[in-house]
């Protein structure tokens, strides 16, 4: 049974890779399992200056996930290159993906730079999603020209494949989807998370200090398929799939929508050894469902 | 971090909103100030609880009714499995001190007790300042007399000194080398205003409990922290209110 996928050029033992946020920089989970059994890790998201983020509270829960506000708190990108990729390269054998934030595309383009020299990082992923920035991140998201402005200026000085992350915050994902190959991207991830609010019945206020922020977890997931789905048919480049993936079996029908691979955010956080366990379970779903290589069935729910 | 099944030995009301449950599992272990995630059924989130006691396997919180979670936690009967995730956090540093204070209010006595027993197994007997709204909110009265030198102050003063924790301090003024406090923010705000010669510990809302989303990202005197990985335990003096 073969597990393993090709993503931009490199092969991934399987498809399965930690979302950014999710993760932290990857070795802190070495002390709760081998982390060379993931796919791939994709790191905390980097900006060029070192971010606190938002103010607590930062966390709510949903009935099907949560929302968080955390407001891209790094400790900048000199520091992500210089401290914790080393602590990462230490503990993982594999190489990573680089999760870049930013307010604007200067910012953008100088983190990516810092990111061309390092080792263990095979890709870059651009967010342009994060709605828990107040400037910048959102706007390059929604913005098809905006989005192609920055992923063309980025796209200049990008010396390793360029993944573009996606906001299902607008009306027609594909349309973004577009815009990034369009402006020279490599690979497109999605989803980030959903803009969302809880309140507090006791204070009658929002439980989030932002107010609103992003929802995620198992409740986006049929969101995300169909997500994942609309952009497979809109654009030639790979597409990575997540929102709310918990199972083996949530890859195989995130890859039948088209994704060449996943990411699994939310539920690292709800159970640590999610991404162990899925990637476990991974061959006894394929023989469930007959399925001999996973490259096979990318896309599969489009022949029909 | 230990991601584990443990089994409910016993779950019972201590007062109208606070509950002890007992949890056993093989090897159990904790320090005083660290805390546990303990899943609840229906639940997406893990809630967490300071560990209130631990020895010989068994594992105890106290736990205050607030919402859905904590009432769903007081229908778990005896026998039935839960998730957890133990051993979480840093606790109390408390080696170097020989006359120590703990000063607890409301639910926040809960891991004092833990502690308040590490030191009367060091032969020292602390001074526990608990602070309540009223008498009938206090619980685990007796367990504390039987650990240390027991103050209680309730804002209504209808058990001990009439007012707030820090008032209660400043009334009995207890000799201390080093207070330990876990309670609500205002109180170890007035706390670390009065003194930096404390240890509080911190609540925040938690995403994960283990140190990977952030959500629980306060900021102190040397950078941000997390209160579940480098906390919930803080020096007085480090914590940015
Ligand atoms: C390190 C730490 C130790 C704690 N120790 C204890 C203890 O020993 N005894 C005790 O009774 N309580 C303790 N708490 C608070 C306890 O976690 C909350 O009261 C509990 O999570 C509320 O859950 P709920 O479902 O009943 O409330 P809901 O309001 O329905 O919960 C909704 C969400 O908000 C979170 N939440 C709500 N209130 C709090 C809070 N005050 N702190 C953190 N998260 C919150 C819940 O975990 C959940 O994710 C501690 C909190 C922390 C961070
Ligand atoms: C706590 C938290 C922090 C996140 N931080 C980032 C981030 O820094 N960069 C990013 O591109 N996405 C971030 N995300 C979004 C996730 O990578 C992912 O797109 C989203 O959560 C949907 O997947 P899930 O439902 O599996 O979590 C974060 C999500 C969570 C829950
Ligand atoms: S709760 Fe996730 S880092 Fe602390």
């Amino acid at each position: 049974m073969d597990t393993s996928v090709n993503l931009l050029g490199y092969r991934l033992d399987n498809p399965v890779i930690p979302a950014s946020g999710t993760f932290g920089f990857g070795y802190e989970f070495a002390e709760f399992y081998d982390i060379n059994c993931l796919g791939s890790i994709s790191l905390k998201g980097t900006t060029l200056e070192p971010r606190y983020g938002n103010p607590l509270p930062r966390i709510a829960e949903c009935p099907a996930g949560m929302l968080n506000s955390i407001g891209l708190q790094n400790p900048g990108v000199q520091k992500v290159v210089g401290e914790e990729l080393v602590k990462l390269a230490k503990v993982f054998k594999k190489k990573a993906i680089a999760n870049v934030g930013g307010s604007c595309t200067e910012d953008y383009v100088q983190t990516v730079e810092y990111f061309n020299h390092a080792d263990n990082i095979f890709a870059i992923e651009l967010n342009i999603s994060c709605p828990n920035v107040k400037c910048g991140g959102m706007a390059f998201g929604t913005d098809p020209t905006v989005a192609g402005g920055l992923i063309s200026a980025v796209k200049k000085v990008c010396t390793k494949p360029l993944i573009v992350k996606l906001s299902p915050n607008v009306t027609d994902i594909s349309v973004l989807a577009r815009a990034a190959e369009d402006a020279g991207a490599d690979a497109v991830s999605l989803i980030n998370t959903l803009l969302g609010m809880r309140i507090d019945l006791r204070t009658g206020k929002p439980i989030l200090s932002m107010k609103a922020g992003g929802y995620s977890g198992r409740g986006v997931y049929p969101v995300a398929l169909r997500m994942v789905y609309q952009v497979r048919q809109a654009v030639n480049i790979p597409v990575i799939g997540m929102g709310g993936i918990s199972t083996a079996y949530d890859v195989l029908e995130m890859m039948m929508a088209g994704a060449s691979a996943v990411m699994v955010g939310t539920a690292n956080l709800i159970h640590p050894f999610a991404c162990r366990d899925i990637i476990a379970a991974l061959p006894g779903a394929m023989e469930e469902y007959k399925i001999n290589s996973l490259e096979t069935i990318i896309g599969r729910a489009h022949h029909a | 971090m230990e991601c584990r099944k443990l089994i409910i030995q016993s779950n019972r009301p201590l007062n109208a909103a606070v509950w002890e449950m007992k949890l056993y599992g093989e090897n159990l272990t904790s320090a005083p100030g660290q805390f546990i995630e303990l899943e609840v059924p229906d639940c997406c989130l893990k809630r967490p609880f300071s560990v209130a006691d631990c020895r010989e396997d068994v594992l105890t919180i106290l736990y205050k009714v607030v919402g859905e979670g904590t009432k769903k936690m007081t229908a778990l009967a005896e026998g039935n499995k839960v998730c957890a995730l133990t051993n979480l956090g840093k606790g109390f540093d408390s080696s170097s001190s020989v006359q120590p204070l703990l000063v607890g209010g409301g639910i926040g006595a809960a891991p004092l007790y833990f502690l308040a027993k590490e030191f009367a197994k060091k032969g020292i007997q602390p001074v526990i300042l608990l602070a309540f709204r009223c008498a009938e909110e206090i619980y685990y009265m007796d367990e504390f007399d039987e650990v240390g030198n027991v103050l209680i102050s309730t804002d209504n003063g209808s058990l001990g000194f009439q007012g707030n924790a820090l008032d209660a301090l400043k009334e009995y003024s207890p000799n201390f080398d080093i207070y330990f406090a876990c309670g609500p923010l205002p109180m170890l705000r007035a706390l670390a205003g009065f003194s930096d010669k404390g240890q509080l510990s911190l609540e925040a809302r938690m995403g994960c409990g283990f140190g990977a989303c952030m959500g629980c990202s306060i900021i102190t005197v040397s950078g941000p922290k997390r209160v579940c990985k480098e906390g919930p335990v803080f020096a007085a003096g480090e914590v940015i209110f």
